[in-house]
């Protein structure tokens, strides 16, 4: 059975705050309060420096493989991906050919960003999800994630950037190529917009995750977190320049969706892609969004491991 | 229909996450007509339309769709439900898998969508003048383009009894269709224009009714009798579209999961 929710009784098992597991804690310890009560906030000694880097180099390649194992579903995406990228083109060469050069956007420019755009949807996930966190959290199966000696957040997002690197591949490649035979789009001349724009869609990718692993947490205070997900889609969409790119945001809404962290997944490494943007500049400002997140998200992490009740037997 | 309220009983058993939905679906739309009036802060007309005639196309593609989606969205949940083993149980049961299929997860935040599109058509349309004599056909191009909507979605839910692992290959069609045709079709190329206009008949949802209503010029220069031909090509799409599914779930193996 795979119903979405979970039925009453597993909503007043919630209600309870105890999330059932079948199996022990790491030392046998049989009662949560062994686990998590006297001995801190983690079960074991969390582990550092090399032996954790290959570890999330592990979660890392496996993210990627568990992702390449459906290519067919990530190809129809990118197929979709690519017809909306058309029916978006259009719209913006309408308005570019209405008014030439807005925005300090020529017609070329305006093309450029929509298809790039488009392929940004796969690996920034631009539609939400992507983290199979909250599903977990409902399940009661997140209680064996948080006993593991590594941080909960950190090994999320290691799985996530194997995703995301995959789905750059499968998804964002793709349109950008239809894109550029059949309307011509600009790319970046030279090897350092290049360097630039790996560094800026890499830091893009971890400011998805952050926001989206916030969204995941919230499930262990609200239990059904489509809510919370749709109105993140909104932010998203509107406010990272999917819906329209930000430079035609007329003014205060202009600097408002400039400044919000949702600018630093679509519009700033479009930007940068396009030589539009200040490359220190742009990339300072998606770093500053991506310590903010990640910093939140370990404090959500902290709380929520508190709530976590573990049911021993 | 019991079948749906039950589904949106279970969805107010969380009721910050129901408001959140409700609020989060209004919204969702709402953005898209933010976006189409940001577009016209920088032009004062679209592909050679105006702000409340896109208004207008916006409002009753928008309309259509919704309720479409409402009633039949979900069909485009085959994959998942063949996937997980459950469309067998659909099988077994004494209702039609294509009913049940619908009101799976009925999503009743849908309405939202719905109300947020009827406004739009509700302001769009008085700034117009449209006479009564042309008038009439607005209830009636909704209502083609909701079988039409409803016919493509049935084509995309028959279409994954052949492409399980690619369910994304029908949101192209279904959505992309939406988006589509909330814009004046000028905008788009002309092959485009007659590729929705002959072989999958968007054109039909609001655009040839809309000229009609509109009263304006065919831009590409197709005939004028073409405006009336609403309701035989939402009725030629949901014969297909019964015939697809129909020969789809004839194909249809369980994995036996």
């Amino acid at each position: 059975m795979t119903t979405g929710l979970p039925g009453p009784r597993g909503r007043v098992a919630l209600r309870r705050r105890r999330h059932a597991v079948r199996c022990g804690g790491p030392d046998g310890a049989e009662n949560a309060d062994d686990l998590y009560g006297a001995a801190g906030y983690n079960a074991s000694p969390a582990v550092t420096g090399g032996a954790a880097f290959a570890l999330y180099l592990t979660i890392f390649r496996y993210g990627f493989r568990r992702h390449a194992t459906y290519w067919g579903a990530a190809l129809a995406g990118a197929f979709t991906n690519t017809v909306f990228g058309f029916l978006r083109a259009y719209v913006l060469i309408a308005l570019w050919h209405a008014r030439p050069g807005l925005a300090g956007y020529d017609v070329t420019d305006a093309i450029t960003f929509c298809f790039l755009t488009q392929g940004f949807i796969g690996p920034m996930e631009l539609f939400g999800g992507g983290l199979d966190l909250a599903q977990r959290v409902r399940t009661g199966d997140v209680a064996l994630d948080l006993s593991r000696p590594a941080s909960l957040q950190m090994w999320a997002l290691a799985d996530d950037l194997g995703r995301a690197v995959f789905l750059f591949v499968a998804r964002s490649v793709p349109p950008t190529l239809v894109g550029a035979v059949v309307f011509g789009i600009h790319l970046p001349g030279d090897a350092a917009t290049w360097a630039a724009f790996s560094a800026s869609m890499t830091l893009g990718v971890v400011v998805s995750f952050g926001l989206r692993y916030l969204v995941a947490m919230s499930t262990f205070w609200i239990v059904d977190d489509r809510g919370v997900q749709s109105l993140s889609l909104v932010m998203t969409m509107f406010f990272s320049g999917m819906t329209l790119p930000l430079v035609l945001f007329p003014g205060w809404l202009g600097t408002l969706a400039d400044a919000l962290p949702w600018a630093a997944m679509v519009q700033v490494p479009a930007d940068v892609f396009l030589g539009k943007r200040d490359v220190l500049g742009a990339l300072a400002f998606q770093a500053a969004w991506v310590a903010a997140l990640l910093a939140a998200g370990a404090a959500v992490t902290r709380t929520a491991r508190r709530k976590v009740v573990i049911q021993g037997g | 229909m019991l079948l749906a309220v039950t589904w949106i009983r279970a969805a107010a058993q969380y009721p910050l996450s129901m408001v959140m939905l409700v609020i989060g679906s209004f919204l969702v739309t709402g953005l898209e007509l933010a976006a189409i009036a940001l577009i016209f802060t920088h032009t004062a007309s679209l592909g050679g339309f105006t702000l409340p005639e896109v208004m207008f196309l916006y409002g009753t593609s928008g309309t259509s769709f919704a309720l479409a989606d409402l009633l039949f969205g979900n069909v485009d949940k085959l994959s998942q439900h063949v996937k997980a083993g459950t469309f067998d149980a659909m099988l077994i049961r004494p209702a039609s898998p294509f009913v049940q299929m619908a009101v799976d997860r009925f999503s009743f935040q849908r309405f939202g969508r719905t109300a947020q599109a009827v406004t739009v058509l509700a302001i769009a349309l008085p700034q117009l003048h449209v006479p009564w004599q042309r008038a009439w056909m607005v209830p009636l191009m909704v209502l083609c383009g909701i079988v039409l909507f409803a016919a493509i979605w049935t084509l995309g839910g028959a279409l994954q009894f052949l492409l399980t692992d690619a369910p994304e290959i029908a949101n192209a069609f279904t959505y992309g269709g939406g988006q589509l045709t909330q814009f004046p079709l000028t905008v788009f190329g002309t092959d485009l224009v007659r590729a929705v206009t002959f072989i999958v008949p968007l054109a039909f949802v609001n655009w040839q009714p809309g000229l009609y209503v509109l009263d304006r010029a065919d831009p590409l220069g197709l005939p004028y009798w073409l405006r009336f031909m609403g309701p035989a090509a939402a009725l030629t799409l949901a014969c297909l579209a019964g015939l697809a599914w129909r020969a789809g779930l004839r194909r249809y193996r369980s994995t036996g999961s």
